[in-house]
């Protein structure tokens, strides 16, 4: 029977289906559910790694080992891993290795729009992109296939839209793939310039096979409807294309996107008066087709920016407008995300407001800490630069500047990459403050464990990483664990450590409102009772339940949790819990 | 069919989706569901699009081209309102949350935005939140909605009845069958 799986569900039902053995992954907008569906089967390995690294290192090893191994993430994570790929490349695999990479063009989730198929021509690896679920499905399948065929690693690219959108997938049952033999081959496995050199040839060698399996191969389909109009397509894209020209053009779908089809291409350009590349980001398979002498309509007709839509497609190349529509003319407010009721990063970013510090920040819900009322962070680049572009900072600046400076890093974002940041400070003889704000979980990506919450994927209680224990192993001598609810008490301790004269670590440790011991533990609601005197200072918290509506300050019960926050910076103690 | 919802991240617009999406599938059209995820999900507008038919290509749904949106919020409904096919169907629940531009003051929040869209459009402004109330939690607001919804619709009750127990946890069927007839029987 058929059923309705996300793409990234689908993903994770492929790798299952072909017999995937180890799977190991950072969390990352939109490529989690991957990971959380391998979670559903019991035969799988599967782990949260500290970065995308470290998870492609351990598939690679899994691979090298004998058995079908796969990592996925976010674009952006690709960066992190992008080091074992590009030599992953060179040493092929032993069992069937597949790195699934998410782009998110729109950027609904990210800090930036990258297209990741450059990494597949700079690292010469494979890069397969399905267009629906059943294609993540089966394009995943596939990927094993192809790796061990080839004896390559193979990417899968998924956007936003496949990634999180629900289609149909047949479900199949899981290929019996019993581990490959493990053989001692220094050669192939052992990247030293001796070897690598000789590794160089065989990958050109891959790629002339690759190209010759990309003219073939029928995942680049051709879709003949008797017109004189050719579009070449991929992923998303091609599915945006097939809603608004339906049969009225022809198409190239290509499902592999990397090595592309040179003569492929140019037979469907030949037959064609007009060609068009239709793909988001950046013009990849334009610039190659332009490349083989064809010409075509690529971003001309189109944008670098943001996602496509059909109604875009139909616009540009059949001169349709899209459909009327009612509007209300007048300003519309915009609803931007914030932090829930009862964020424990409240508290933090009300507190460095206050103090009118720089806050170095980083990836995670707290990145909301820059936006109004509380607009405390400076700096958002990646994951762990809070803590070494403040070091950065500080060097450039000086003592006076570094005391009104602090880092602001998650629980999982400073094991993920704000450990080696804090070496370096301790190491250079840096005297900045870095705030953990350790909240018990993965908070932005939806709840994922990772080493300082106890407990593994599966939900198995494991050895914690004791972060206080750590930074004083680094160096720091000045570790202090405080709670961001209790402001006064926080205030004072921020104030001290900055001006401190040597590295110090705030551990601002308050679960996640969201888990369920703190929706147990939070009960009731706040009320504002009739002392207030409207002086507003809990508005400066920018708590969604606390508003001003006729000139009174009221708190909205469908909002409030009852986290009690608020009811710490009323000067007038005017706030109240109740049941 | 192209169905929208449109809320706030936490009210369960996703769950709504996805109920919707199983009642296409038992009715053998193929489906997509198109959802959101991660930052956006935090408080801040969500959108998702379900869509049913013989064939369906695009997961999302352009302006112009919703034959119905669910809104789970009144400002949520008025942002939605170009997506609305000309000749479409609008229910809206009638709560109102403010958004951080309101909280801060930095603007007002709309005012008569029923009166306004009902000038435009079909609109059926529905108090789900009292409703949800009624059947034992506001969190239900989204399955009240959804047995709004389902009332408007050409499937059997029974079928929607079938996938709410599909898909809610065990303990919380009862909970989400009573939030639907509420919204059902309006």
């Amino acid at each position: 029977m058929k059923k309705l799986m996300l793409g990234n569900e689908a993903v994770a039902r492929g790798a299952f289906e072909a017999g995937v053995g180890v799977v190991s992954s950072y969390p990352g907008t939109p490529s989690t559910e991957i990971t959380e569906n391998i979670v559903k089967y019991n035969d799988v390995y599967v782990e949260w790694a500290p970065n995308e690294k470290v998870a492609c290192e351990v598939a690679i090893g899994a691979s090298i080992a004998g058995a079908r191994a796969m990592t996925c993430m976010k674009h952006v994570g690709l960066n992190v891993m992008a080091d074992p790929v590009f030599t992953v490349s060179y040493t092929g695999v032993n069992g069937g290795l597949v790195l699934c990479v998410a782009d998110d063009p729109g950027m609904h989730s990210s800090q930036n729009e990258q297209d990741s198929r450059h990494y597949a021509k700079a690292s010469k690896i494979l890069m397969l992109e399905p267009s629906d679920s059943a294609e993540c499905r089966d394009f995943t399948k596939e990927a094993f296939t192809l790796s061990e065929q080839f004896d390559t690693p193979v990417f899968i690219r998924l956007s936003t839209r496949v990634s999180h959108s629900q289609s149909l997938v047949e479900e199949c049952e899981r290929a019996d793939k019993p581990l490959k033999d493990y053989d001692k081959d220094p050669g192939k496995y052992v990247m030293m310039p001796g070897n690598a050199i000789k590794r160089h040839v065989v990958v050109e060698e891959r790629m002339r096979a690759l190209e010759a399996m990309a003219e073939k191969t029928p995942l680049n389909t051709v879709e003949e409807n008797g017109s004189n109009i050719g579009v070449i397509s991929a992923g998303i894209a091609y599915v945006y294309a097939k809603e608004a020209l339906g049969d009225k053009v022809d198409y190239l779908k290509l499902g592999v996107v990397y090595p592309l089809p040179a003569e492929k291409i140019k037979a469907f350009a030949a037959k064609h008066d007009k060609v068009i590349v239709i793909e988001e980001l950046d013009p990849v398979i334009e610039e190659y087709v332009k490349s083989l002498g064809v010409e075509v309509i690529g971003k001309d007709g189109f944008t670098l920016l943001g996602e496509y839509t059909p109604a875009m497609i139909a616009k540009a190349v059949l001169g349709e407008d899209a459909p009327e529509f009612e509007v209300i003319d007048e300003p519309t407010p915009v609803r931007p995300p914030v932090m829930c009721a009862g964020c424990p990063h409240r508290g933090t970013f009300y507190v460095l407001k206050k103090l009118g510090l720089i806050v170095s920040g980083d990836i995670g819900c707290y990145t909301l800490g820059a936006t109004p009322p509380l607009q405390s962070v400076d700096t958002t680049i990646c994951m762990g630069a809070s803590v070494s572009a403040a070091h950065g900072m500080a060097k450039a600046r000086g003592d006076e500047f570094n005391k009104k400076l602090v880092s602001v890093i998650g629980d999982s974002t400073f094991i993920h990459s704000g450990i080696t940041g804090l070496i370096d400070i301790v190491y250079n003889k840096g005297n900045n403050t870095v705030i953990i704000l350790d909240n018990s979980i993965t908070g932005m990506t939806g709840h994922q464990d990772n080493p300082t919450t106890g407990f593994t994927i599966r939900k198995e209680p494991t050895k914690q990483v004791d972060l206080v224990a750590l930074a004083r192993a680094i160096g720091i001598e000045h570790v202090v664990v405080a709670d961001p609810f209790d402001v006064k008490e926080f205030e004072r301790i921020v104030k001290q450590e900055v001006e401190r004269e040597e590295p110090s670590v705030i551990v601002a440790q308050r679960p996640c409102a969201l888990l369920p011991p703190m929706r147990k533990k939070y009960s009731g609601h706040c009320r504002i009772t009739d002392k207030c005197k409207k002086c507003k200072m809990c508005m400066k918290l920018g708590c969604p339940a606390i508003s001003i509506e006729n000139g009174e300050v009221r708190i909205d019960r469908t909002q409030c949790n009852g986290c009690g926050l608020c009811t710490n910076v009323c000067p007038f103690h005017a706030i109240e819990k109740e049941d | 069919m192209n169905i929208m919802i449109v809320g706030v991240g936490g009210q369960g617009t996703l769950l709504a989706s996805r109920i919707l999406g199983k009642v296409a599938i038992k009715q053998g059209y193929d489906v997509k569901v198109s959802e959101v995820h991660g930052m956006s999900q935090r408080g801040g507008s969500v959108v998702t699009y379900v869509k049913y038919g013989e064939k369906v290509y695009s997961p999302i749904i352009d302006k112009g081209e919703a034959d119905l949106v669910l809104a789970f919020e009144m400002l949520e409904a008025m942002r939605a309102l170009p997506y609305l096919k000309k000749g479409g169907k609008m229910i809206a629940n009638t709560q109102k949350m403010n958004p951080m531009p309101v909280i801060t003051g930095a603007m007002p929040y709309p005012e008569d935005i029923e009166q306004k869209i009902s000038a435009k459009a079909d609109l059926l402004a529905v108090d789900a939140l009292s409703l949800a109330e009624q059947a034992g939690t506001i969190k239900a607001v989204n399955v009240v909605l959804i047995g709004v919804l389902a009332a408007s619709m050409d499937v059997d009750k029974e079928v929607w009845v079938d996938v709410i127990r599909e898909t809610v946890p065990e303990r919380f069927i009862d909970l989400n069958i009573k939030a639907f007839e509420l919204g059902y029987n309006l």
